[in-house]
């Protein structure tokens, strides 16, 4: 049986894929290169890594509103992650789930970003609130 | 999400496809923070720059904007936030003339709803500051911080999309801090020293918002002995909401309501002088040749213009150093009006508006000029332009100028 995490009830379809973590922040403007799609800020732990159809999982959000509208212009460009996994987002990281249609996550009982390894493959279902480690027995 | 009946026929699109994606939008995100229900809102402030829309989000405002009229017109006044381009002055920033044609296409869409184009961020300071308990939906960090903190006002982190959804739908879903029970306090800081200028009330913010470090966290700042005004507070805040993603901030005296906490209050961290100065000296690169010195974000308020001419007086920016003031449209048209644009235009200078720099396709425009180092009293962009792959200096706008004049960090 894999191992099943619960959370509340997130944004964006369910979808699956392999993830990748940090104890770090996010924000599109802050921290991508959105044309490359990789992180290029130089204290992100997460730099030089591509966040490209990943399962991303950090901690919460930084500052800004653009992720609201570039998480559209990112998936319209295929250059979009996967899923959002989060301890805890502010209305922008939701904002810009619900309108680019990417499947977002968070408030689960623990620390996501101890909860989850970097190569984890994940099930995460928003409308359920759940999130699936399909490589770990539960 | 409770809904009313007019609620209801939006939903169901008798009031046409805008307002059904505004409202549908809006009932996803209302329901992520578990909103009871929707609340009035009297203004929508709009971040629209084309480097965040991309090609991909002017379509999606084109085709909202193809409605009739009377199922897209704004129901609430709806401003903007600074856009990506001034048309005056982008080729000389090295912007290119494919941003320009986007823009102009957001500009025809945006202005097709009624939106009208402010494009500024200092909108509190320029266009309608909002009064305490007046429900808005606000879409940049540094006026959402300062209308929730300074003026007593109630909007969340309203990005683009949430943004003209409320000015389409009139309401925005109740939840974070539109409610009582998330203005309480959380954490409080006490101050022992008095920052000495902008860059240094942006540091303190810097210092406030890294110990913060989300969206939910009510700090309380004590201490201060004097009664900053309200271009320290722009700063102090915008920095704050950079760092920490906060929304709320409170100064016992000074903002507009009483700080309450849950519970008992925590004890206080304690800021000092050494503190501010140790946040500046982690930019700090003297001796290096600098590129570019930008005032902006936020955008500049006419008193701070006026600090820039006076700087620059007589005095000529290095030949190897570009010096760039960002600020709000009404506000170029004023400094225009009393020779504040002429005064730093002689000195080298240029005046941009309706930009605010970091939203204006930074990386590009640092390929396109070759600049890497870069020169601020903004704690705000310092933050920003991590990502972008500057490497930029935190000083006063006297330092900053005598860096300028002499092509590189003082």
């Amino acid at each position: 049986m894999p191992l099943v995490m619960h959370c509340h009830p997130g944004i964006g379809p369910a979808v699956g894929g392999t993830a990748l973590v940090a104890a770090d922040n996010f924000s599109a403007r802050y921290d991508l290169d959105r044309r490359r799609g990789i992180f290029v800020r130089p204290s992100h732990k997460l730099a030089g890594h591509s966040y490209v159809d990943r399962i991303l999982v950090l901690d919460g959000a930084k500052g800004g509103v653009a992720t609201a509208w570039m998480l559209h212009d990112m998936k319209a460009r295929g250059i979009v992650p996967r899923a959002l996994i989060f301890n805890r987002v502010n209305p922008i990281i939701a904002q810009g789930a619900a309108f680019a249609g990417v499947a977002l996550v968070d408030r689960f009982a623990g620390d996501v970003t101890l909860l989850f390894r970097t190569g984890d493959i994940l099930r995460v279902d928003p409308a359920a609130g759940t999130v699936e480690i399909l490589n770990r027995d539960g | 999400m409770r809904l009313t009946d007019e609620e209801h026929a939006m939903l169901a699109g008798e009031l046409g496809a805008s307002r059904r994606w505004a409202i549908t939008h809006q009932i996803a995100v209302g329901e992520f923070f578990d909103a009871a229900d929707f609340v009035a809102v009297s203004q929508a402030h709009i971040m629209a720059d084309t480097e965040s829309l991309g090609e991909a989000g002017v379509r999606f405002l084109e085709t909202l904007a193809a409605a009739p009229e009377r199922e897209r017109r704004v129901r609430v006044p709806a401003i903007t936030d600074p856009r990506g381009i001034d048309f005056a002055t982008y080729r000389r920033l090295g912007q290119s003339a494919a941003m320009a044609a986007l823009e102009r296409r957001a500009i025809a869409a945006l202005s097709a709803f009624g939106v009208l184009m402010t494009d500024t961020c200092i909108n509190y300071q320029t266009v309608l500051a909002p009064l305490r308990g007046e429900h808005i939906a606000y879409g940049d960090t540094g006026s959402v911080i300062y209308a929730n903190s300074v003026l007593g006002a109630r909007s969340n982190f309203e990005g683009g999309p949430s943004a003209l959804a409320a000015a389409l739908t009139g309401r925005t879903p109740r939840y974070g801090y539109h409610l009582g029970e998330h203005r309480r306090a959380t954490c409080r800081f006490l101050v022992a020293t008095a920052p000495r200028d902008l860059s240094e009330w942006g540091a303190l913010g810097g210092i406030v918002g890294e110990a913060c470090g989300s969206y939910w966290q009510v700090p309380v700042i004590e201490g201060l002995t004097t009664v900053p005004n309200s271009d320290a507070l722009k700063h102090f805040g915008a920095a704050l909401a950079s760092f920490g993603s906060v929304a709320l901030f409170r100064m016992p005296g000074i903002t507009a309501e009483e700080a309450v906490f849950a519970g008992a209050p925590p004890e206080p961290v304690p800021i000092g002088a050494p503190d501010i100065a140790g946040f500046l000296a982690r930019y700090a690169a003297p001796g290096d040749k600098l590129d570019v010195v930008v005032f902006a974000a936020p955008q500049l308020s006419l008193l701070e213009i006026a600090a820039v001419a006076g700087a620059l007086d007589g005095r000529r920016v290095h030949h190897g150093t570009a010096v760039i003031v960002a600020t709000s449209p009404e506000i170029k048209h004023a400094a225009d009006r009393m020779g504040l644009t002429a005064r730093i235009a002689a000195a080298g200078g240029v005046v941009a508006a309706g930009i605010c720099f970091y939203q204006s396709y930074a990386r590009e425009m640092a390929e396109a000029n070759g600049w890497t180092r870069l020169m601020t009293n903004s704690a705000k962009l310092v933050n920003i332009l991590g990502g972008y792959g500057y490497s930029s200096s935190l000083a006063s706008l006297e330092r900053c100028i005598d860096s300028a004049v002499a092509g590189r960090v003082l």
